[in-house]
């Protein structure tokens, strides 16, 4: 772990609310996009002299397209109920952190254009001018909030913050001034395919490796197939599974479940991501060229399903968008949702009865499960309410005998964000992504306490790289945090798998 | 902010990272560990070595799982695994070690 140069929150046994101390965030920022990674997404590269005006007719466009942005900016009532909600809150004590007072740094320029009380008295309604500082606000504070939407689940008017920054993300975007990490990724994923820059061929050798790896440990021919034409499934997964770990070891899950179930499917190196970035900032235009790609791969190679792997704002993209950004799929099999999650593939094939299951490879484990925001609270999965709660909690325990739930208003739709979504996980936000997970690390810690809880299962690549920094500075292992179909990948028998005690003889004997 | 590596003057990026990898010398990985306080020993160097033939070949720098693969092969296998690598670049194989052999930061959510 790189030594911490800010003070590392100490975690209560209970949540507690933090007494306001102003401005102790203010010099958190992150890198500002240069010219190259701003123009490839069709922004400018550069403040404009005239960017007052341009901002303001940039909000004027927004609130005409989005009736919802100003329907949020007008209905609050200051309750204060959402005030104690954001993990960044209560990570940092930055009253700019606390929902509202995030909304109000938009809500008060908005005012100010916008609305007659705003233009002709703005002292009596707080409305204010868009002034540099104000920019400069905009910049640090829409940049500490991993829209994860857990204030609007609180909020008596369903007041949607996350909406709120996208807005104000996109209007700074529009005047040059853009986010480094989000914009650089988005220009990787359309100039080579994927947010990590992986390019083809190196994707090939990541994937035979892999089947190398599954066959010397199992004895059997898993594939992990690249660019095939003609099969059935297309998987759409975080370029971060081919990458990083533990997200790999989810990748040889999926890999393992399809084997099992006798289906053919394919990656492709043109949708060789599932993260949609385009969606952090904001910008509908972004997020519907990412999206293309994937219409684009799905016709290529004329799969019949589109299926996608642990990643949460993709799949609040592909779950709530994708038909209306880059449909119709009238191309695909009609009998299959569009898209279908992996999640929701393994639970069937669980509950038909394809898969051998020995629990035991997961003995060694207490396992609990930190809901991904974007999962639970922008989508669901399956056919009944809560499915997008219920289905990962039953595959985690077909194939895990020790699971305990953390605590309830940490869980569902009232989890905790990592602390790393949204478009921060970037190591120039690292005091803001370990403060900010703190209200999770909390309630991990108090169910190790506990229960002798010993891995975190989760289905967002954001989530597992985020946890993998941040557990060592809350005196917790990184590799704690694994991949729900890695817990799967351990406890499925694979049809024709040598036994791992034939290995170790195997082993002895060399 | 450049980096004066034997009397040469390099441009790095807001993030450490060399502008323009063509540029890298040993005395590169040099100059970085010795800011962030580290001693380079072999060990690291094996690291960095691997890490820029697989760029030279792939143009990016390789998955976690093939970089443990590779010093597991090389050095056995109770070395082969990311602790291994966390304990000789503290900050992280992936950025660490690349920074110091001039590739660029892997990005996505990494």
């Amino acid at each position: 772990m790189a030594k911490a140069d800010f003070e590392i929150p100490q975690l209560n046994e209970y949540p507690e609310v933090p007494p306001v101390v102003p401005g102790t965030m203010a010099h958190s920022k992150p890198f500002i996009a240069k010219p190259e990674f701003q123009e490839p997404l069709n922004f400018p590269g550069e403040l404009p002299d005239d960017w007052h005006d341009q901002a303001i007719d940039a909000m004027g466009d927004l609130l005409g397209k989005y009736r919802s942005l100003q329907v949020y900016l007008d209905s609050c009532v200051k309750c204060g109920a959402c005030t104690d909600k954001c993990h960044y809150y209560l990570g940092t004590n930055d009253p700019k952190n606390m929902p509202v007072g995030r909304q109000d740094l938009l809500r008060k320029v908005y005012r100010r254009y916008f609305t007659f009380a705003g233009k002709y008295f703005p002292k009596l309604v707080g409305a204010e001018d868009l002034t540099r500082e104000v920019l400069d606000d905009w910049y640090s504070y829409f940049h500490q909030c991993s829209q994860c939407r857990r204030c609007s689940v609180f909020c008596p008017y369903g007041i949607d913050t996350a909406e709120i920054s996208m807005a104000a993300r996109e209007i700074m975007d529009r005047i040059g001034v853009g986010q480094k990490y989000c914009n650089e990724i988005i220009g990787k994923v359309f100039r080579i395919g994927n947010n990590l820059g992986l390019p083809e061929m190196a994707l090939a050798d990541t994937l035979e490796g892999l089947e190398e790896d599954v066959e010397e440990e199992t004895g059997v021919a898993v594939k992990y197939p690249l660019d095939v034409k003609g099969a059935d499934i297309l998987l759409v997964t975080p370029s971060a599974d081919f990458f990083a770990e533990p997200h790999v070891d989810g990748l040889i899950g999926y890999g393992k479940v399809f084997h099992e179930a006798g289906v053919s499917w394919t990656l492709s190196s043109k949708a060789s991501e599932a993260a949609n970035f385009g969606m952090f900032i904001g910008s509908y235009e972004n997020m519907r060229r990412v999206s293309m790609r994937i219409r684009e791969a799905a016709l290529e190679l004329g799969v019949k399903r589109i299926i996608f792997g642990e990643c949460g704002h993709a799949w609040r993209v592909a779950y709530s968008f994708l038909n209306t950004l880059a449909g119709p799929f009238d191309f695909l099999d009609p009998k299959y949702p569009v898209p279908q999650h992996i999640l929701e593939f393994t639970w069937n094939e669980i509950q038909k009865g394809t898969l051998k299951i020995d629990k035991s490879g997961n003995d060694d484990m207490v396992v609990t499960f930190h809901d991904s925001c974007n999962v639970a609270r922008a989508s669901r999965m399956g056919d009944e309410p809560g499915g997008q709660f219920k289905i990962p909690r039953n595959v985690i325990k077909a194939v895990c005998d020790n699971f305990v739930d953390m605590a309830p208003e940490t869980i569902h739709e009232k989890t905790f964000c990592c602390g790393g979504g949204g478009g921060l996980l970037t190591d120039d936000l690292m005091e803001l992504r370990v403060k900010g997970a703190k209200p999770r690390m909390e309630a991990l810690r108090n169910v190790i306490q506990e229960h002798g809880v010993t891995n975190m299962a989760a289905i967002c690549a954001i989530c597992k790289s985020q946890f993998t920094k941040v557990l060592p500075y809350y005196g917790m292992d990184m590799e704690m945090i694994v991949s729900v179909h890695q817990l799967v990948s351990n406890a499925i028998v694979l049809t024709g798998q040598t036994s791992e005690d034939d290995d170790e003889s195997a082993d002895d004997a060399a | 902010m450049p980096i004066e590596v034997n009397g040469k003057s390099l441009e790095t990026d807001e993030e450490g990272y060399l502008a323009n990898i063509n540029e890298w010398e040993p005395g590169v990985a040099e100059v970085m560990a010795k800011e962030d306080e580290l001693d380079l020993t072999d060990e690291h160097w094996d690291i960095i070595n691997f890490l820029r033939e697989y760029y030279e070949e792939y143009q990016i720098a390789p998955a976690v799982r093939v970089l443990t693969k590779a010093v597991g092969k090389k050095l056995g296998k109770d070395k082969g695994n990311s602790k291994y690598l966390y304990g000789l670049f503290p900050y992280g194989p992936g950025k660490q070690a690349c920074r110091y052999a001039g590739l660029p930061k892997p990005t996505g959510c990494v």
